[in-house]
């Protein structure tokens, strides 16, 4: 059998970093993936795993004053099914340490912050790159392959 | 309404709905803990029924209540975690605080 792999659709967006924005972002992944028909576990884990990163952008990457969080997504055509990237970028104060940071129930950000942000990401999505600079911010890009209808 | 909560005796159940994350659960944290605060349980119990979508912030108030019935002598129990929630509860590792058998979910399948 022959790889294809066709890009289907993409999109990018800018919104500020407001708690408000979570449920936002979680709408625009809904809204983006449902076409493809992914099964409700398969939309649901997106969604944790998006709303896991913007929440980290706009608890952690902007503490004191609200920036732009920039998301942005792609669907891919595949035999396995619809690779779905998503991405999540800030010019925030960034991570120090990402090990630390990705390791379960480290938390920097206090009290009912429950440290398992980066784990849902891992767990929820099929790949995870974080990658940032102190000072200059952060970008995480998660991929993840959803059965769809073929 | 994002939770309803009822007072009884030993224990506080707040019954949380609609979709918990880091934004939402703001001012619910603030229901239950006034509500705690108040009566003072033996027991909170959390109900997760209706909840519609839920990432780590949850899992984070779960934690924090633990805590905070921990100060007073009280412990923390959730139910109707049947759904989406229950995953990333198992996947937290709480799910020793899942009430196996409730009366409310007659139709649970128990376990051996």
């Amino acid at each position: 059998m022959q790889t294809k792999k066709n890009k289907l659709n993409n999109f990018s967006l800018k919104f500020p970093s407001l708690g408000r924005n979570e449920g936002f972002a979680r709408g625009i992944v809904s809204a983006f993936v449902l076409p493809l028909d992914p099964t409700v576990e398969e939309l649901n884990d997106l969604k944790a795993a998006v709303s896991e990163a913007v929440t980290n952008a706009i608890v952690h990457a902007y503490p004191n004053e609200a920036g732009t969080i920039e998301m942005s997504g792609s669907a891919t055509d595949s035999d396995a099914g619809y690779i779905i990237e998503i991405r999540v970028k800030d010019k925030g104060v960034g991570i120090a340490d990402i090990s630390q940071a990705m390791s379960p129930l480290y938390t920097s950000g206090g009290e009912d912050r429950a440290g398992l942000g980066f784990t849902v990401m891992e767990s929820f999505t099929d790949k995870l790159r974080v990658r940032s600079v102190v000072g200059k911010g952060t970008v995480v890009t998660m991929t993840k392959t959803i059965s769809g209808k073929q | 309404m994002p939770v309803n909560i009822v007072s009884k005796g030993d224990y506080v159940a707040a019954a949380l709905t609609g979709e918990l994350d880091h934004h939402n659960l703001i001012p619910i944290r603030q229901e239950i803990d006034t509500a705690v605060s108040i009566a003072l349980p033996k027991v909170l119990l959390l109900d997760f029924g209706d909840v519609t979508f839920m990432d780590s912030s949850g899992v984070g108030l779960i934690l924090g209540r633990m805590k905070l019935l921990k100060s007073i002598g009280g412990t923390v129990a959730l139910s109707g975690a049947e759904g989406y929630a229950g995953k990333v509860i198992r996947l937290a590792g709480l799910a020793g605080l899942i009430l196996k058998e409730e009366n409310e979910n007659a139709n649970e399948e128990k376990q051996a």
